[in-house]
């Protein structure tokens, strides 16, 4: 089919866009990270040595070399944290934007497409939906919820939905103006059928764009979530729960901050390229 | 015009928060844990709970309890905040002109910096400036408002700058009888200059702190209006005319890149005000976005309410305020 | 219209030579091989040719505002007794507005939506002529009444998008003549008007220019209007000159063939019964044949294509 003839040159240029390599490649390097936490990790995330509080970094003067980035306020070492707190964020990354994309494209896909009551049924959902501030509800979710790595995720995919239903509703509307759905209505094919058969795979590209930059969203609300102590509990190394003890005891530690924010950042920074890049590379072909 | 369409919006805005209303209800019914029980000290018998259940409302049917809700809110009667014991109008009223200044001076400054970048990237058109600010703009947008604000916190405290201070509304040594809770007119008002200087100066980092995404996005928005509209053909007139190309690009270009700009940027604004429930935690600064987060932990239903329904208010008058200046911008809608 | 005697003053313009190409994808398109053309103080010399002949670009060049993507080859371009062809753009923002000035082609694109109809023209006026808002409001009034605008007081507060296209194209006008320029270039300014309309602007930039003493190029495809304004005609195709001189002489008597066949192919009001002969196919290739030559004798060899 057209898909197909389509996929071989855009392989080989995705591979070519440098957003995408630099923004892939920081990606992969993390998910690599993220598996390999147990081997190499230097030390037990939780594990907490009162004796050795407030360690600066090893190239600071009263740094040591055992714990590279220092310690927190309960002895824990930093590094193993960050390391471990990757893992949370990738989870959450993935799962809580697969979520939202579900719900979000499957109400877009029946806006646009049926239309009528449905469609503004729909629309006024998106509509009152996003008058409340994103922040604040997430916060009222999860504590609604209860803690834990599954309310985030839904929190955020409950939250963040309706940036899916818009683009997908206005996609199908656009792909369902076209001659290739008119013809399989003609052939007599269910509604159901034309739908995730011929119209979805071509709203895919742009899916596929708005999943990474849903991901970045999603690492951004879970550093919020548990910078403000409601994501997991404190045990659990997150980059967020990391981040709200460095502004805790930033007078007296600085260095606690830097890191899991860099990290934020930088994984946020890579996601919008790689996101930047599929968006590039994906054009022209949409354009047929 | 003015009155007429005024009236029209609003009156679309009302089933909008009759719906907000409606899921805060729902949602915050659905809260496992009893906030009743955590506000209550040990030694409490089930007859004071029940008796500071049914103060409220709490031991009502469901049902019942959202008609009094409904009745009460139309009144704009809020209830009585769990955590604070305070009537929750009375606590959101207090600090609501806080929060309102701190937005202000953020969104002057989001379109100050905003506009300075996509005028100077416009300017220089192809050349080097514009490159270096569509990637300041993308750093910028990266970076989400809260960590802006921790990272301001970082410089500050690393590189020892006293000056800034990180949090409160205003410097401990400075005692302001004031009359209203609005700090920054008032000083200026009053003529209370070391006030004014001090309000200023804490308001600087939060009000940035918010401002800087809403900057990187008017800045990309208004350089590709101004980009637009620099190849009309008024353009060539002015450059007949004798203008300099700055006068070109900030004064005709930039009178007809605004409306576009209002029209896609309009939204971004109320996103500001979202960002208050951090950043006003992060710099302790005392507005309503700094309860929210506590009322939230504590289960304090009649505040989580108030405060929802105040920033969907906050929300719909943003996109009420931004209509308004699209039809005053565009010449064509004052007329019409 | 008598052949002005304007001979004896130096020129207030002077092109010699003008060579101009414009970047294309992969070569450089010439667009304006060799022109020469001067216009005395108070004349109205017509520049004429079919579109694509390169006429609005000869503008464009005395104007500055000549496209990114063009380069001047070779050829001088004097205003005023001074060479302004690579002329810096600070001093040719002096130049304008008391120095030239432009009527432009489209009326309705060429005013800015967002400002009324008073600041445009007063903005010049506070540039140029150093006045102050209130006599800048007051000589902007007098102007709208000079281009014969009804309701000038209303005029002057409106929007572009409340004037007709006639309107507009007076307003323009107005903005032209502000300063007192030394040379108004008119590039094609009736072609977007309606017919009567097209009449009254004509005549007022007639009646404007002879009670002003202005001296005028007037860029147009149109004969018709060249005879009843012009002093001096240039005949331009494929960016040469094919025919200049008085217009008297050159309409009774054409020295080249492409001349004699633009005139057939004008309309004439006064013999509306004429068959229209548009220019020949022959020709018109004869005349690309000769530019290419010119091109290939330029470059000195066969023609690249870099």
């Amino acid at each position: 089919m057209a898909e197909l003839a389509a996929t071989r040159p855009v392989w080989r240029r995705a591979t070519e866009n440098w957003r995408i390599r630099v923004g892939g490649g920081f990606l992969f390097f993390l998910v690599a990270v993220a598996l390999l936490a147990p081997l190499i990790a230097p030390h037990d995330p939780i594990d907490q040595d009162l004796l050795l509080q407030y360690l600066p970094p090893a190239w600071a003067d009263k740094g040591e070399a055992a714990h590279i980035f220092g310690t927190d306020n309960l002895g824990r070492d930093i590094l193993s944290r960050l390391i471990y707190g990757a893992r949370i964020a990738l989870i959450v990354a993935v799962c809580a934007a697969l979520a939202a994309g579900l719900i979000g494209t499957t109400l877009g896909l029946l806006a646009g497409y049926i239309g009528g009551w449905v469609d503004q049924a729909i629309s006024r959902l998106v509509e009152i939906w996003m008058a409340f501030p994103a922040v604040l509800l997430s916060i009222v979710l999860v504590a609604v919820m209860g803690t834990g790595l599954h309310s985030v995720i839904i929190a955020i995919a409950v939250i963040d939905w309706t940036r899916f239903c818009r683009v997908v509703r206005a996609e199908t509307m656009a792909q369902k103006a076209q001659d290739y759905v008119a013809s399989a209505v003609t052939i007599g094919l269910p509604r159901r059928r034309i739908l995730v058969r011929e119209i979805l795979p071509n709203v895919m590209p742009l899916l596929l764009v708005l999943l990474t930059l849903e991901m970045g969203i999603a690492i951004i609300v879970e550093a919020i979530l548990s910078y403000v102590g409601l994501s997991l509990s404190s045990e659990f190394p997150t980059w967020g729960s990391m981040i709200g003890a460095g502004r805790q005891y930033v007078n007296q530690a600085p260095w606690l901050m830097v890191a899991p924010i860099a990290m934020v950042i930088a994984t946020v920074l890579a996601l919008n390229a790689l996101g930047d890049g599929l968006k590039d590379t994906l054009d022209p072909v949409m354009r047929k | 015009m003015s009155a007429g369409f005024l009236l029209k919006r609003l009156i679309l805005a009302i089933p909008t928060l009759f719906g907000v209303a409606v899921i805060v209800f729902v949602l915050l019914r659905i809260v496992p844990g009893d906030p009743i029980a955590m506000m209550i000290g040990p030694g409490a018998t089930p007859a004071d709970i029940q008796q500071l259940r049914a103060t409220y409302g709490l031991d009502k049917s469901i049902g019942h309890q959202f008609l009094l809700y409904v009745n009460d809110l139309a009144q704009g009667r809020f209830g009585t905040s769990i955590s604070m014991r305070q009537d929750v109008m009375e606590l959101i009223l207090g600090r609501l002109p806080v929060t309102i200044e701190l937005c202000v001076m953020a969104m002057l400054a989001a379109m100050g910096i905003g506009g300075a970048m996509a005028v100077t990237g416009a300017y220089y058109r192809g050349r080097w400036p514009e490159v270096g600010i569509d990637g300041l703009a993308g750093f910028i947008l990266a970076i989400p408002d809260f960590l802006w604000a921790l990272l301001f916190i970082l410089f500050v405290v690393i590189l020892s700058l006293s000056g800034l201070p990180i949090s409160g509304r205003i410097s401990h040594a400075i005692s302001f009888d004031a009359v209203t809770n609005f700090y920054l007119l008032e000083s200026l008002l009053r003529l209370r200059f070391n006030v004014l200087g001090s309000v200023l100066l804490h308001m600087v980092l939060p009000a940035l702190s918010l401002a800087l995404p809403l900057a990187a996005i008017i800045s990309r928005v208004l350089k590709t209006s101004l980009n637009e509209a620099m190849t009309q053909d008024y353009v060539q007139l002015a450059r007949v005319k004798g203008f300099t190309r700055f006068r070109i690009v900030a004064r005709e270009a930039l009178r007809n890149a605004l409306v576009p700009t209002v029209t896609l940027t309009g939204v971004q604004f109320t996103f500001l005000v979202g960002g208050t429930v951090l950043v006003e935690k992060i710099f302790s600064y005392p507005g309503i976005g700094n309860m929210a987060i506590d009322a939230v932990i504590n289960r304090d239903l009649p505040l989580i309410q108030g405060l929802v329904l105040t920033f969907a208010v906050l929300f719909i008058a943003i996109n009420l305020a931004v209509d308004m200046s699209y039809a005053l911008l565009n010449p064509r809608m004052r007329h019409g | 219209m008598n052949a002005a005697s304007l001979s004896g003053t130096a020129p207030i313009l002077e092109i010699e030579g003008l060579h101009l190409t414009i970047r294309g994808d992969r070569q450089h398109v010439p667009i304006l091989r060799g022109v020469d053309l001067a216009v005395a103080p108070g004349e109205v010399h017509g520049l004429v040719g079919e579109s694509g002949a390169g006429k609005s670009m000869v503008g464009r060049i005395v104007l500055g505002i000549a496209p990114l993507r063009s380069r001047v080859g070779a050829g001088t371009v004097r205003f005023d007794g001074a060479d302004i062809t690579h002329l810096n753009e600070a001093k040719r923002r002096k130049l304008m507005g008391r120095g030239m000035a432009l009527i432009p082609q489209d009326p309705m694109t060429a005013l800015n939506p967002a400002f009324r109809i008073g600041d445009q023209i007063t903005d010049v006026l506070r540039l140029h002529m150093g006045l102050d808002k209130t006599a800048a409001r007051a000589r902007a009034l007098q102007l709208l009444k000079d281009v014969h605008i009804r309701a000038p007081e209303r005029v002057l507060r409106q929007y572009p998008h409340e004037l007709s296209g006639g309107m507009r194209q007076r307003v323009l006008i107005a903005i032209a003549f502000s300063c007192q320029p030394k040379l108004i270039i008119a590039d094609e300014p009736t072609t977007a008007l309606d017919v009567t309309v097209q009449r009254q602007v004509l005549g007022l930039i007639k009646a404007l220019q002879a009670d002003r003493g202005t001296a005028l190029l007037f860029i147009t495809h149109d004969l018709g209007v060249v005879a009843k304004l012009c002093h001096r005609i240039t005949v331009l195709h494929g960016g040469r000159v094919l025919e200049q001189g008085d217009v008297g002489p050159v309409f009774s008597a054409p020295k080249h063939a492409y001349t004699s066949a633009l005139m057939r192919a004008t309309p004439r009001y006064d013999r509306p019964g004429d068959a229209l002969q548009p220019v020949p196919a022959a020709l018109t290739e004869e005349l690309n044949a000769e530019a290419l030559a010119y091109d290939e004798a330029r470059a000195g060899g066969a023609a690249h294509h870099a």
